[in-house]
């Protein structure tokens, strides 16, 4: 009973974590239709700014997300106006084959930088720390603050497009650019900030990985997949899909882990696969709460 | 083209010689409009006879190739719709557009989003269609055809524009529905707002239009008060025969 209890809290810890991961890839998907292939690199790149940052002005990872969240919401936005904005009404494939490149290029970029270690992201005492649940079982601190962070990250995304003028513009424009636009809403810039805010998510989603395992340049597309798991088993732009995504992954993978170490990945990927057969929308066909 | 058709010197809006192609085809040939302040022109025509490419130019939302727009004496051309739209230009599309994932408040208050300042509130909106508060949170697309166009009618209002367009505002609705709209639209006529309205049904916009254009194949083929207007007259600008 212990073990059984110790695994579904296991997963669902570490399914946080995948939640985060496929909220800024659903995020990005609802409002403009876009498959961003460099969001796994882009977690990455974040854990390495994590790095850059503890490492030169001394401070803690979680301090550090500070300059990370904003530095990344900038980039997002840059990213959406210097780029993808450029590629929009040329067809789906265009601005697929940006995030592809970008995909490429950071790989080989924190390559060139970081060399092909793999590398960890120090927080100090808090990631050997439990909590005594009682009999056998405990659950790490690090991972209950990855949790309490994607829920209120869930709760707080949730607010911000159900509850303020913001959030209607971006799901007008994803209902409808064309009309959004007579509304007189700037579509080219509801496109920046949400790519600002999936990248602020992936941001913190980069320096989580970071503190609770190694990472190594090419590890991008490994985390992207996850996302997309995550995504496809919720439903496809629909926020509470993700969440509720990563979280049915996170457990089906520490279940497979349960039965045999190296059916970590493959459980996981046959919940997908599931999912996909079965039902093919997701578990939560795209409906947003207002 | 060559007439000087209006009464009024105060020009809101001057369509002049204007072209515009979808791709290689060509919808609208020299077509040049004149709207003065307050208003309420009629464009008619039949199916494809270019009504809504019209109304789309002078939106923003489809380029114009040749020739020019000027709204409040500024040319128009290359300013995005949403900037138009904050400019005060409002249009209530084809399809009534409702956001589906927006509540019938939530269309509202988008149709606000400029934040321009006017008569119109939510207030407003709700006392000219009462239907639509009591509906107010469920989504816009699960009320009927008629309160949708009550929706998108109120949505436009919601930017308080200077300049309405209204785009086949009767279509696909029962007749009496269509009667309680069109007098909503003489109130707001009434009110001093400029409209243009794109209409199939002759009669029906003959009866709140101060002038009237008649499209033929992306051409103006007819123009003037309804009052001048003869029926042979229209039925021949209307179908080409």
């Amino acid at each position: 009973m212990e073990t059984v209890i110790t695994v579904v809290l296991q997963g669902i810890l570490l399914g946080s974590l995948y939640a985060l991961f496929a909220m800024g890839l659903s995020l990005i998907f609802g409002v403009m239709r876009l498959v961003n292939l460099a969001h796994g690199d882009l977690i990455i790149c974040a854990a390495y700014l994590g790095l850059v940052l503890t490492q030169s002005l001394g401070i803690s990872p979680f301090l550090s997300l500070i300059i990370v969240i904003p530095a990344f919401f900038g980039i997002g936005m840059l990213f959406q106006v210097g780029m993808l904005n450029r590629t929009l009404g040329k067809g789906p494939l265009p601005p697929l084959l940006v995030t592809f490149g970008l995909s490429v290029i950071l790989q080989n970029a924190l390559l060139l930088g970081f060399k092909a270690d793999n590398k960890r992201l120090d927080a100090g005492s808090v990631e050997t720390a439990s909590l005594q649940l009682g009999g056998n079982i405990a659950v790490g601190i690090l991972p209950l603050i990855t949790l309490s962070i994607t829920v209120a990250v869930m709760f707080g995304m949730q607010a911000l497009l159900g509850r303020t003028s913001l959030g209607r513009a971006l799901r007008a424009t994803s209902d409808d650019a064309a009309t959004a636009e007579i509304m007189g809403i700037d579509s080219r810039k509801m496109y920046a900030i949400a790519m600002g805010i999936s990248l602020a998510l992936v941001s913190i989603a980069g320096v989580l990985l970071g503190i609770r395992t190694t990472f190594a340049p090419s590890d991008g597309p490994a985390r992207l997949i996850f996302a997309f798991e995550a995504v496809i088993i919720g439903g496809l732009g629909s926020l509470w899909g993700s969440f509720v995504g990563g979280l049915l992954l996170g457990l089906a993978q520490s279940i497979g882990a349960q039965i045999n170490p190296g059916w970590f990945q493959l459980t996981g990927h046959l919940l997908t696969l599931l999912v996909l057969v079965v039902r093919p929308t997701g578990l939560f066909a795209r409906t947003r709460e207002a | 083209m060559n007439q000087q058709p209006t009464t009024n010197n105060q020009q809101l809006l001057t369509v002049e010689q204007v072209n515009v192609f979808y791709g290689e085809l060509q919808a609208l040939f020299e077509v040049s409009i004149q709207v003065g302040q307050g208003e309420t022109i009629a464009i008619i025509g039949a199916n494809g006879a270019g009504k809504t490419t019209l109304l789309r130019a002078i939106s923003g939302e489809v380029p114009v190739k040749q020739g020019q727009i000027n709204y409040q004496n500024k040319a128009t051309r290359g300013v995005a719709a949403h900037q138009l739209t904050k400019l005060g230009i409002s249009l209530v599309p084809e399809g009534r557009k409702i956001f589906p994932s927006l509540s019938v408040s939530e269309n509202l208050k988008i149709g606000a989003y400029s934040n321009r300042k006017g008569p119109w509130n939510l207030e407003k909106v709700y006392q000219l269609f009462p239907v639509l508060r009591e509906r107010a949170n469920v989504s816009g697309t699960n009320l009927s055809g008629g309160q949708q166009q009550m929706l998108a009618i109120g949505r436009a209002l919601m930017n308080n524009p200077d300049l309405l367009l209204m785009d086949e505002i009767s279509l696909g609705l029962a007749p009496i529905i269509v009667k309680d709209i069109y007098n909503v639209v003489k109130d707001i006529a009434r009110s001093g707002t400029t409209l243009i309205i794109v209409e199939q049904d002759v009669s029906r916009s003959l009866q709140v239009a101060d002038r009237v254009y008649c499209l033929l194949e992306g051409r103006v083929s007819l123009q003037g008060q309804p009052a001048d207007l003869r029926p042979e007259q229209i039925s021949q600008a209307y179908f080409g025969v």
